[in-house]
């Protein structure tokens, strides 16, 4: 097959490996002004460079100078691109509108968010799942509890994280000093569990190699790969939490996407609600990326080894260390579920899920080895014996489109590259066309 | 707030009710019945605890130092508990400072427009940038850092102060000693004792290892003396201050930076209520020269434009403010923005612009204002029945003396007798004991029937 031949050729990849972007100050020029005494946080100066995304928005920023007419199609960080619907705005305006209005005005909202809106996620997302709406804790998105469920952990224990995953988990395990230095020869922090999640194993960690993590990052339906993991392999990652006594965090951001019968949440694997939390969110689901809103379930049965409910510290690091949702937001969320509501924003999934369809016939077409794009809005595209960042830098060169390169999800995402299926669909066609036509130009 | 609106209000700490730990407040000698009414139903020690399933993760020993609940949702759980002992009551809090006037149309106005602009193809937006909207920044920096060397991209958006106190905790690690004013703000000792800064609290002092606790009393004007205090990397220091009301003059301000220059600190300066600054003491830190080089800040829009629940605030973060080692302390702060956190609510953004623009700025100085009538009206009522009071003049807080008294007695006395909810002294600290704290958030009539109260009681 030609696709290892098209990027056989030489790239000056030092110019677009991702920079230490003032990492360390190495040389530090001489100090004009006066530095405090205060010592730089050795965790930070641990994280190797700057975060993912704002790395790929830099190459845009770059290429845009390069081409300043280009035409570039975003298919690299996952922002959503289709306007919310009507009848979640208006709840929003309505509320907005009440705020101005005696009757209306609401000051603090409680911290683990509205009842309504908790009762309601536990509904519709948790139906016969016991979870009670007081397990429910709203907040401002996955992102932010990832980093509060970290702060809640502490920096004394280990985490395990999928190979490729989400960077914040292992970013913020850095950060809060769970994960010790970088060694450079592998690509991996030292004390974190990195389990590789590959085509051969059918994007599963074999769990048999794993040591005993206290902490298990786990998202299915699975960011970069797409792969929404089997009842089985759930249940056999909730029996080696319980075997080994860890805690999983159970990332289900993009459980909305599963089109087959994979589950949907942790918590319908028995026995999940002693050994699991699971983290959720509204960006993807309901294009709330700038309007910001998630969750995190925390079950009454999960206890820490003395027998203190975990729920109870986390309810403390939310009331002290945030303070709610906004409002206005939680307004829209309650909209969301709503049987109108959540009708409107599944028709938006279902657009991007077109997206992704359209994306992987293309890719597929051309001979590709393409993986995701079924469960989730992202398809996992191999380039066997290639550096991503390689591939990466070529098809934004070539084709003015922005992906992701597979390794900056961890060391098991080499040779792969995530492609973005948000957004609107003219763009989406025409960067499968450009695609198809950088592959052919290259085997012609 | 009538006991309609008390009960309409979503209890704030509905859930926090049963997750009370058992051993609360042991500095109380006040004997509230809560466990008795059903409403505490504390699952620290749960019956089951030895045959039900634990798993191997020790508890985060930094969290296990703390030694109640967050003083807020306590204050809500007693006043939750007194609402149901007196169902028929009329419940006044001047206890949480929350806002209470609604959001003037100028400023509601335009987060409607952005509200519906997202359901339309051209008002779409997704992501922002994690350290906000462009346009916001650069309205904050010229709305209150005009001249003052602040440029726009010093400032980060956020979703509010109390988040950015524990962001900022987790850029500067677990290895550094902060000092705090005594009383403060709970959020800065209690971010503290999770980051994992501070030592076991210590009963007989009522303090935590580690911290420097800088007493600030009528006696030293309500500003520390910095001359007995020991070197900390980190200095928390509110100015208008919460509880106390106290604003720092300039004279204050520029020993402070003096004393952090001297000593290689940094100032977190929360300035959450500078705008409500009646004479011309400084609004912000930056206006003493060389404190570009020794402080960060952290505002709100909470108390300005009643924000408490749409949640709008920012940092401000010098690119001069280097660590030991030369590093800009903004480019770590960056990173835990891009990391921890994904930018504030569009929505909130594009309120928080329209309370810059010259009709919103002049919405939020009547708001202000109207607080501020309030305070004057809680100040006079205990004036004249021959306290001692502070503040009032800078802040929405009356700090009032209560010589000789323990303050959780005080303020269960004052919500027994009265209804009125206020804040025990004590919870921000033992520099708090002997006070209370009244909060000038209210409706015009509420206040005015709180202080008829207490005159009531106290006369």
């Amino acid at each position: 097959m030609y696709k290892t031949s098209i990027f056989s050729y030489t790239l000056n990849t030092n110019v677009l490996q991702p920079k230490m972007v003032v990492a360390r100050l190495k040389n530090p020029s001489p100090r004009i002004g006066h530095c405090t005494k205060v010592p730089r946080n050795s965790n930070m100066e641990k994280l190797q460079h700057g975060y993912l995304f704002p790395e790929i928005e830099r190459h845009e920023h770059m290429h845009l100078q390069k081409y300043p007419h280009a035409n570039i199609i975003d298919l690299g960080i996952g922002d959503t691109t289709e306007p919310l619907p009507t009848m979640v705005t208006s709840s929003m305006v309505d509320f907005v509108r009440g705020l101005s209005t005696s009757k209306g005005y609401k000051g603090y909202g409680p911290e683990q968010g509205e009842q309504a809106l908790r009762k309601a996620i536990a509904d519709v997302y948790y139906k016969d799942l016991g979870i009670k709406p007081t397990e429910v804790f709203v907040s401002d998105g996955a992102q932010c509890d990832i980093t509060r469920l970290q702060l809640l952990m502490g920096p004394n224990l280990k985490i395990a994280v999928q190979d490729p995953s989400f960077p914040a988990y292992i970013d913020s395990s850095v950060i809060i000093g769970q994960a010790g230095d970088f060694v450079d020869k592998v690509g991996k922090y030292k004390n974190i569990e990195y389990m590789k999640c590959g085509p051969q194993t059918n994007f599963f960690p074999d769990l048999h190699k794993a040591s005993r993590p206290e902490l298990i990052f786990f998202c299915s339906p699975n960011n970069p790969t797409g792969h929404a993991a089997t009842r089985k392999q759930l249940e056999q990652l909730v029996d080696f939490a319980k075997v080994n006594g860890s805690i999983i965090i159970f990332d289900s951001a993009y459980s909305a996407y599963i089109t087959d019968d994979s589950p949907k949440s942790i918590f319908e694997i028995p026995g999940a609600r002693e050994v699991a939390i699971e983290v959720s969110s509204f960006s993807k689901f309901a294009g709330f990326t700038g309007v910001r809103l998630g969750w995190t379930v925390v079950p009454e049965e999960l206890l820490y080894s003395n027998g203190f409910p975990v729920v109870h510290d986390f309810n403390r690091i939310m009331c002290t260390c945030f303070n709610g949702a906004s409002n206005i937001a939680q307004a829209g969320g309650l909209a969301c579920l709503s049987p109108e509501g959540f009708r409107a924003v599944k028709s938006l999934i279902n657009y991007y899920m077109e997206n992704a369809s359209i994306l992987v016939n293309a890719l597929s077409s051309l001979g590709l080895t393409v993986y995701g794009g079924k469960n989730a809005p992202y398809v996992w595209v191999h380039f066997p014996g290639s550096k991503s960042w390689d591939v990466f830098a070529e098809i934004l060169e070539k084709t003015h489109i922005i992906t992701v390169p597979g390794s900056g999800f961890g060391p098991g995402g080499e040779e792969y590259i995530r492609v973005s299926a948000f957004g609107q669909r003219d763009s989406i066609i025409e960067a499968s066309e450009r695609l198809k036509y950088l592959l052919y130009q290259e085997e012609n | 707030m009538s006991i309609t609106q008390s009960l309409s209000t979503p209890l704030s700490s509905s859930s926090s009710t049963f997750l009370a730990p058992s051993t609360f407040n042991p500095r109380s000698q006040v004997t509230l019945p809560v466990k008795s009414l059903g409403v505490c139903k504390c699952i620290a020690a749960p019956q089951e605890a030895d045959t039900a399933y634990k798993t191997k993760v020790s508890r985060n020993g930094n969290i296990a130092k703390l030694q109640a609940g967050y003083l807020f949702p306590e204050i809500a759980r007693r006043r939750n508990a007194h609402l149901l002992k007196y169902p028929d009551a009329k419940v006044i809090s001047l206890g949480i400072g929350d806002t209470t006037e609604p959001i003037p149309d100028a400023i509601t106005s335009a987060m409607s427009k952005r509200s519906h602009a997202l359901s339309t193809v051209e008002g779409y937006s997704g992501y922002g940038a994690e350290q906000g909207e462009r346009p916001l920044r650069s309205a904050i920096a010229s709305t209150f850092y005009r001249d003052l060397g602040i440029e726009d991209d010093d400032i980060f958006v956020s979703d509010g102060a109390k988040c950015d106190i524990s962001r900022l905790q987790i850029v500067f690690g677990s290895k550094i000693k902060m000092a705090v004013q005594d009383p403060s703000y709970p959020a800065y000792v209690d971010s503290s004792v999770i980051m994992g800064q501070t030592g076991y609290y210590q009963k007989d002092v009522e303090k935590f290892a580690n911290i420097e606790y800088m007493r600030c009393n009528p006696e030293n004007g309500f500003f520390p003396d910095l001359s007995s205090i020991s070197r900390p990397d980190i200095i928390f220091f509110c100015s208008p201050n919460n509880p106390t009301g106290a604003a720092a003059t300039r004279e204050q301000l520029t020993q402070l930076v003096k004393f952090a220059k001297d000593n290689g600190s940094i100032i977190i300066f929360d300035s959450a209520y500078a705008m409500y600054i009646s004479g011309d003491n400084p609004r912000s830190i930056f206006e003493i020269p060389g404190a570009k080089e020794v402080a960060l800040e952290v505002s709100s829009f909470s108390k300005y434009a009643g924000f408490t629940g749409v949640r709008l605030g920012w940092t401000v973060i010098p690119k001069q403010l280097l660590f030991s080692d030369g590093f800009p302390v903004a480019k770590d702060f960056n990173r835990i923005v891009c990391t921890c956190f994904n930018g504030a609510s569009n929505i909130s953004q594009a309120g928080g612009l329209a309370c810059l623009s010259p009709d919103g700025l002049k919405a939020m100085q009547d708001v202000i204002g109207f607080y501020k009538e309030n305070t004057n009206i809680i100040v006079e009522t205990f004036d004249s029945l021959g306290f001692k009071v502070y503040g009032g003049k800078d802040a929405p807080y009356v700090w009032v003396h209560f010589p000789g008294r323990n303050s959780w007695d005080v303020f269960a006395e004052i919500l027994e007798k009265t209804h009125v909810v206020t804040t025990p002294g004590s919870g921000f600290g033992p520099g708090g004991e002997g006070f209370v704290r009244v909060s000038a958030f209210g409706h015009r009539e509420n206040v005015l029937e709180a202080c008829r109260r207490f005159k009531e009681l106290y006369k």
